[in-house]
C-alpha cells in the first residue's frame, strides 16, 4: 500500500467517524425534543390511569353531569365544579380581555417611548408574581373591600373575577401586542392617509387585521384561568355549591382537588384525579384551537 | 359624534388600560413591601419557625425552594436546550415538527394542579421517589421545558446566518458550528430564557406541594422531603395565626422575582448593546 492510498483511507476512515457522530447526535437531539411530547403522553397515562376508574364506578353521566358533591355518602357529582369554574373564567375574561387587549393597543399605537419604557416591563413583572401572592393580595385587600360592597363575608366569585382579570392581563396583553405589531405598518399609513383618527385607525383597521392573533391571545387567556389554582383557591370560598350569586362561595375544579387531597382516599380520590383529567383535556383543547385557528389563518392569507 | 371627540375619549380609555396594568403592579408590591419590610431581619431569614403558630423564621423554606429550583435547572437545561437545537438547526418541517410543537404547547398550559397530582401519582408514588426534592424538581422540569425550549429556539433563530455560513466554510462539521458558534452567540439570550423559567418555578405552588411535601425540614440529599416558600406562605395566609410571616415570606419572594427579572432584562439588554 502506498502512502497517498494510506493517506486516503485514514481520511475516509476519519470523516465516516465524523458522520457517524453527527447522525448520533441528531438523533440525541430528536430524543431531547421527544421529551415534550413524553411528558404529555405520562401526564395522560398517569393521571389517566389514576382518573378512569371513576367514570367506570361513579358513570361518567353521573360524575360529570351530578349536582351532588358529597363524597362520604358516595355522591360524586363535578357538574358544580365545572360550572364554577366556567362562571370565574367567563368573569375574568369579561373583565381581564379588554383590559389586556387595551393595554396592548396603547403600548402598540399610541403609548409615548418613556411611557411603554415602563408599561412593558410592568406586565412582564405582572407575569411574573406567584399566583400564592396574588392569593395572598386578593384574601388581605380585595376580599375586605367586596365584603364592604356585597355585605357577605367576600369570598366569592366577584373576588376572584378581580384576582384573575389582573392575572391573564400579560398572557393576553403579550399576544395582542404580536399581532399588532405584525401587522404591515403601509395597512396604518393608507389609513392615517385616508384622513381617519388614531381611534378609527385602531378599531376599523388595526383590529380587525388583528383579529385573529387576538382571539387566540383571549383563548389563552381562558386556560390561564381556568387552570388557576391557588389565587381562585384563596378567595373562592369553596362551597361544593352551585352559583347563587356574585359574593356566595362557590368552588372550582382546581380549588376542590386542593381542598380535597388532603384527606381524600379510594373512590374520592380517583374523583380528583378524575377532575383533574376533565382540565387537562380542556387545557389541550384550547391549545388544539389556537393551532387550527392559527394554520386555517395562514391558508387564508 | 365628532371625530375627534370620540377618537379622544377612546384614547382616553386606552391610556387608563395602560395605566391601570402599572398601578396595580405597583399596589402589590408597594403593599407586600411596606407590611413585611418590618420582618426582615437576620433571625427571620436564617431561623427555622417553631412554636404552634410558626413563630421564628423561614429559614429552611428558602432552603427547600432554593434547592429545588437550582436541581429543576440543572435537569431541565441540558434537554430543552438541545431539543431547541433539534427544531431550530436539524429539524425538517413536517409532521414530526408539528407534533413536537403541539405537545410543548400542551405542556406549557397545563394546570398547575394537573401538574402536581400527576407528579404524585408518576415520581412520589409510581417511582417511589417520595416527597422530595428530587419528585419536585422533576415535576417542575416538565413546566419549565416548554419555556426554556421555546426561548432558546428563539435565541438560536435570531443568531445571523453567515456566522453559520463562515464556520462551515473553514470545514467545520453541523455538530461542531452549533456548538462553537450558534450557541455562544445565542447565550445571552438562552440565559435569559432560563432566568424566566426559574422565576416561574420559584412561583409555583400546587406542582411543589404534591411532590415535595409541607414538612419543614432543612434539605440535604435529593431525596429529602421540605416546604418551600410559596406553600409555607399558603399555609400561613390560610391559617391566619402568624401575618407578619406571611407578609415576610410575601415580600422575600417577590424579591426573588424581581430579582430574575431585572437580571434577565439586563442580560438582554447587554446582549444587545454589544451587538
Amino acid at each position: 500500500m502506498t502512502d497517498e492510498r494510506r493517506a486516503t483511507t485514514t481520511l475516509k476512515r476519519l470523516s465516516a467517524a465524523t458522520y457517524l457522530k453527527e447522525g448520533a447526535l441528531k438523533y440525541l437531539f430528536l430524543l431531547c425534543a421527544f421529551v415534550a411530547v413524553m411528558g404529555v403522553a405520562l401526564i395522560f397515562v398517569f393521571v389517566g390511569v389514576r382518573g378512569w376508574p371513576v367514570f367506570t364506578d361513579v358513570g361518567a353521566g353521573d360524575f360529570l353531569f351530578g349536582g351532588l358533591w358529597h363524597p362520604g355518602e358516595g355522591a360524586f357529582g363535578i357538574l358544580p365544579f365545572i360550572t364554577g369554574s366556567l362562571v370565574v373564567m367567563a368573569g375574568a375574561l369579561v373583565l381581564g380581555a379588554p383590559l389586556a387587549v387595551g393595554a396592548a393597543v396603547f403600548l402598540s399605537e399610541i403609548a409615548p417611548p418613556r411611557v411603554r419604557a415602563v408599561v412593558r416591563p410592568a406586565i412582564e413583572l405582572l407575569a411574573g408574581v406567584p399566583s400564592v401572592v396574588y392569593g395572598f393580595f386578593g384574601l388581605m385587600i380585595l376580599r375586605p373591600v367586596v365584603a364592604d360592597l356585597t355585605g357577605g363575608l367576600g369570598f366569592g366569585p366577584l373576588t376572584a373575577w378581580l384576582i384573575l382579570a389582573i392575572m391573564i392581563v400579560p398572557t393576553i396583553a403579550t399576544l395582542t401586542e404580536d399581532a399588532l405589531g405584525s401587522i404591515h405598518p403601509g395597512i396604518r399609513e393608507a389609513s392615517y392617509a385616508m384622513g381617519a383618527t388614531t381611534w378609527q385607525t385602531i378599531y376599523k383597521v388595526l383590529l380587525p387585521a388583528a383579529k385573529i392573533g387576538i382571539i387566540d391571545a383571549i383563548i389563552l387567556g381562558m386556560g390561564r384561568a381556568i387552570g388557576e389554582t391557588m389565587a381562585v383557591l384563596m378567595v373562592v370560598g369553596n362551597a361544593a355549591v352551585f352559583f347563587q350569586g356574585v359574593d356566595m362561595p362557590i368552588s372550582t375544579l382546581t380549588s376542590q382537588i386542593v381542598m380535597d387531597m388532603p384527606y381524600a382516599t379510594d373512590l374520592h380520590r380517583t374523583a380528583l384525579f378524575g377532575m383533574a383529567i376533565i382540565l387537562f383535556l380542556f387545557s389541550m383543547g384550547l391549545v388544539g384551537t389556537v393551532r387550527l385557528l392559527s394554520r386555517f389563518n395562514e391558508r387564508v392569507r | 359624534m365628532d371625530k375627534r371627540l370620540s377618537n379622544a375619549i377612546a384614547l382616553g380609555f386606552l391610556w387608563v388600560a395602560g395605566i391601570t396594568t402599572v398601578v396595580v403592579l405597583a399596589a402589590v408590591i408597594i403593599y407586600v413591601l411596606v407590611n413585611g419590610i418590618g420582618q426582615m431581619t437576620p433571625e427571620f431569614i436564617f431561623t427555622r419557625p417553631h412554636g404552634v403558630n410558626a413563630e421564628g423564621g423561614i429559614g429552611p423554606t428558602i432552603v427547600s425552594t432554593v434547592y429545588v429550583t437550582a436541581l429543576a435547572m440543572l435537569i431541565v437545561t441540558p434537554v430543552a436546550i438541545l431539543a431547541a437545537v433539534y427544531l431550530a438547526e436539524y429539524a425538517v418541517q413536517g409532521r414530526l415538527v408539528r407534533i413536537i410543537r403541539f405537545a410543548a404547547d400542551t405542556l406549557a398550559s397545563v394546570p398547575s394542579i394537573v401538574m402536581g397530582l400527576f407528579g404524585l401519582a408518576l415520581f412520589v408514588e409510581a417511582l417511589g421517589f417520595d416527597f422530595s426534592m428530587l419528585s419536585a424538581a422533576l415535576a417542575l422540569g416538565f413546566l419549565m421545558l416548554p419555556i426554556v425550549m421555546r426561548t432558546t429556539e428563539e435565541a438560536i433563530r435570531a443568531v445571523p446566518k453567515y456566522i453559520r455560513w463562515g464556520s462551515y466554510g473553514l470545514g467545520a462539521s453541523k455538530w461542531q458550528t452549533v456548538s462553537r458558534t450558534v450557541l455562544p452567540a445565542a447565550m445571552p439570550r438562552i440565559l435569559t430564557g432560563i432566568i424566566l423559567a426559574t422565576g416561574r418555578a420559584v412561583g409555583e405552588t400546587a406542582v411543589v406541594i404534591y411532590t415535595m411535601g409541607q414538612a419543614i425540614n432543612v434539605p440535604i440529599t435529593p431525596m429529602d422531603s421540605g416546604r418551600p416558600m410559596t406553600v409555607h406562605l399558603y399555609l400561613l395566609a390560610m391559617e391566619g395565626i402568624n401575618l407578619p410571616a406571611a407578609y415576610g415570606t410575601a415580600l422575600l419572594l417577590m424579591a426573588m422575582i424581581l430579582f430574575f427579572n431585572l437580571t434577565a432584562r439586563w442580560l438582554l439588554r447587554r446582549s444587545r448593546r454589544i451587538r
